[in-house]
């Protein structure tokens, strides 16, 4: 039972405080073998990059800090002990030269991890993941493929302003040949990380520095070393049947939350886990939008030309008929990002703005007169 | 078989009436590989490191094949020329007419495993590497028999079997990206080398100096060949490079001058440059080149640089003519036997090139194979996504 009221804290964020309460009781239960493990986000990226370069060798890391530093966010702890200066690499700050360098590396058979601090810099070597890898298999007719996965933390954090909290999950979902993974709980990074490293093409892995020190669940199953996650499935993270509300990275909490309070309104809201922004799960999104017939799209980037607009368009073209409202986005403000922290408060969806949308596709708006 | 031991040619013409008479008791001579060995036109210019001797070892068998493949590269760019005119190779088409010592004396000196990159102008670059002319003009017209199965074109053209990496077409991207293959060389223990290619007008991109110090700082087995052919497009070197000594851009990363119109040079420079890097990493060899097309088919190149620029390079300093006077020079073919191999070339071209036109476009499928190695069986679509969809096995 404790295990039970352990995840729930966990997923709702004050893992930290809930950990180190109920470290002892999880040993105790962890012989009744159901999910009493808990692991950060942190963990969980780090276990898995170690025991994916532990199982391939030609797996390598590099980027700023990654190695003697143990991390600028402590993901790539240890590494550089365990594996050695030959296959952790520390690079100066130069983001087009080592992400081309990587890529050239890919192009020849090894598989980089090539990590940017913050997704912010790669814009310094975008052309090197559109031109260089992305569109190579395509334009070599097979020849050159190119297994790469460029990761790191991805949106805002807190209070960091607008040149260091841009979401770029649309921007490179938007292009062919690469692949964009966002995972949310600890699962998901341990899944989606040792598919994106074993995966053969390019993979852009959208992490988010707030959830690193995030914890969730984890059974034995994901803690084994040969766990894997399939690309291009999303998660049906809480079934429902009212309103469908999809989200990724950091906004898949907000949206269970949101899920808490419409269901103590008697809104019962599916809540989709996207997991991969590309490939996009249409089938998951569509047939749930064609059981709850609602649907509100959550993002915390920039709201014109993003996901919650390419999911929109899907949910037409496929499931027109069977939408009883109108779809809602739920996205970022469209301004640069604001440093004083109401504006920033404004900048960012919260969860009430969820729960405010989900009403309105239930003609439940609280500016008309709301009827139970 | 004394004559074989002939290194000037002021000696060569006293010896010619000798020679004539010997000659014919010398046949095959093209078969030969007693070694010859020849002076470079002009000394190596050195930037923080001991140049290379001018005297360049090689054999009649190497100068008739290097007659041949620059002669062969030469005529396949003047057809490309030709097709392009007749519409019958879209968008672009970047020449190599001019610079052909650059990527044969390069091949010269290095196996199928050291690694090369370039830029767009790759043709010849590729049939160096063991790409065939049937490929290659397939590819420039979009069909199913081009090395990229059409889907690629001029600019991307690839062989990574025989260590060819393309075929880029952003300018200074493939310094990175060879500098990435250099480190996968050395992270294999391969004790191989890669020759990264750009001109002068990349030689002044940001990526190429943040790839050069990366390499610098981990000793990987990377060459920096800069083709100067003194334009950027249109822009003339002095306009665009505060300094134009390309070999010496690269500060603490030694780097050697070369003449790129002498294939001996460029197989001289490529074999001193590799011994260097598996050694002590990076270098930079700058090959003073020159293009005769202009920098593409739509540029007509003479708006920029004088006819007379032009015909001048071509009659002072022409690679294919320096083989050619040194062959006869050294009494290994006569006239009549080169014209005879510059014939042969023309037809085994012009058959490529009709054999070429014969392969079919790409199936309309294709629009959607290859976008990944592993689709997950995801869907793609067409310009109506109603009408065309995929999925991606």
């Amino acid at each position: 039972m404790w295990g039970i009221v352990g995840q729930r804290a966990c997923r709702h964020g004050s893992s930290a405080m809930s950990l180190q309460g109920t470290r002892p009781v999880i040993h105790a239960l962890r012989s009744f073998s159901t999910a009493a493990k808990e692991m950060t986000v942190r963990d969980a990226l780090n276990s898995a990059i170690d025991e994916e370069m532990s199982a391939d060798p030609k797996v390598f890391l590099m980027g700023e800090e990654v190695g003697e530093y143990q991390g600028a966010y402590k993901i790539t702890k240890g590494l550089l002990e365990k594996y050695g200066p030959d296959r952790v690499l520390d690079t100066p700050i130069t983001e087009a030269g080592f992400t081309g360098i990587g890529v050239g590396a890919a192009y020849h058979g090894l598989k980089p991890i090539v990590e940017f601090m913050t997704f912010n810099f790669s814009m310094q070597a975008i052309d090197h993941i559109i031109n260089s890898a992305a569109k190579s298999n395509y334009m070599s007719a097979g020849q050159i493929s190119v297994p790469i996965v460029f990761r790191g933390p991805n949106g805002a954090a807190a209070g960091v302003g607008a040149q260091h909290s841009q979401c770029y999950a649309s921007w490179y979902a938007s292009c062919p040949g690469l692949k964009v993974l966002a995972p949310y709980s600890s699962e998901d990074a341990r899944g989606l990380m040792k598919a994106a490293i074993r995966d053969p093409d390019p993979v852009v892995f959208l992490e988010n520095e707030l959830l690193y020190g995030e914890s969730f669940p984890v059974s034995a199953e994901v803690l084994d070393s040969s766990f894997c996650l399939p690309i291009g499935k999303a998660k049906i993270e809480r079934e429902g049947k009212d309103v469908t509300i999809t989200a990724f990275s950091k906004m898949v909490g907000y949206a269970l939350k949101a899920a808490e309070i419409l269901s103590k309104e008697g809104i019962s809201a599916e809540v989709i886990n996207l997991r991969s922004i590309r490939p996009l799960d249409r089938a998951t999104i569509n047939n749930s939008v064609r059981k709850t017939n609602r649907l509100v799209t959550v993002e915390e980037g920039f709201p014109q030309h993003g996901i919650g607009a390419e999911i929109c368009a899907s949910v037409v073209e496929d499931s027109f008929e069977y939408l009883d409202a109108a779809i809602e986005r739920i996205a970022g403000a469209d301004v640069p990002m604001p440093y004083a922290a109401n504006l920033e408060r404004l900048a960012v969806p919260q969860v009430e703005d969820i729960v405010r949308a989900a009403k309105r596709t239930c003609y439940r708006s609280s500016s008309l007169a709301a009827t139970a | 078989m004394a004559l074989s031991h002939l290194s000037s040619t002021r000696s060569n013409r006293l010896l010619r009436p000798l020679a004539a008479a010997a000659s014919s008791l010398c046949r095959p001579i093209s078969t030969s590989t007693e070694p010859l060995v020849i002076e470079t036109s002009i000394p190596f210019t050195p930037h923080k490191c001991e140049p290379p001797s001018r005297s360049v070892e090689t054999n009649p068998q190497e100068l008739l094949t290097f007659f041949r493949d620059m002669a062969t590269m030469r005529r396949m760019e003047i057809a490309a020329d030709s097709l392009y005119k007749a519409k019958l190779i879209r968008g672009f088409c970047h020449l190599y007419d001019g610079q052909e010592a650059v990527c044969v004396g390069m091949e010269a000196s290095i196996n199928k495993k050291d690694c090369i990159i370039t830029a767009y102008r790759d043709h010849c670059t590729f049939l160096g590497r063991g790409g065939t002319l049937l490929e290659i003009f397939s590819e420039l017209m979009g069909r199913q028999g081009g090395c990229s199965k059409g889907k690629g074109g001029s600019m991307h053209f690839y062989k990574k079997e025989s260590g060819f990496y393309g075929g880029h077409g952003i300018v200074g991207a493939q310094v990175p990206l060879g500098c990435g293959l250099a480190f996968a060389q050395k992270y294999n223990k391969d004790e191989n080398a890669t020759f990264a290619l750009y001109g002068d007008g990349a030689a002044n991109q940001g990526q190429l100096f943040e790839a050069l110090n990366i390499s610098a700082l981990w000793d990987l087995p990377i060459i920096l060949v800069c083709e100067n052919n003194h334009y950027g497009m249109g822009t003339a070197e002095w306009r665009a490079a505060k300094s134009p000594s390309y070999y010496k851009r690269g500060d603490y990363v030694p780097g050697l001058k070369v003449d790129g119109m002498d294939v001996l040079a460029v197989k001289q420079a490529c074999k001193f440059a590799k011994e260097h890097v598996l050694k002590n990493g990076p270098i930079i060899l700058e090959m003073d080149t020159y293009r005769y097309h202009g920098h593409s088919m739509s540029d007509p190149g003479s708006t920029y640089r004088t006819r007379d620029e032009i015909s001048g390079v071509r009659q002072e300093r022409d690679p294919i003519e320096r083989v050619r006077k040194l062959v006869l020079g050294h009494d290994l073919a006569t006239e009549k036997e080169l014209k005879d191999i510059e014939k042969e070339i023309r037809k085994e071209v012009d058959e490529a090139i009709a054999k070429a036109k014969e392969s079919p476009m790409p199936e309309p499928s294709e629009l959607f194979t290859n976008v990944y190695v592993k689709g997950f069986g995801t869907e793609s679509f067409g310009a109506d996504r109603k009408e065309l969809r995929a999925t991606l096995p």
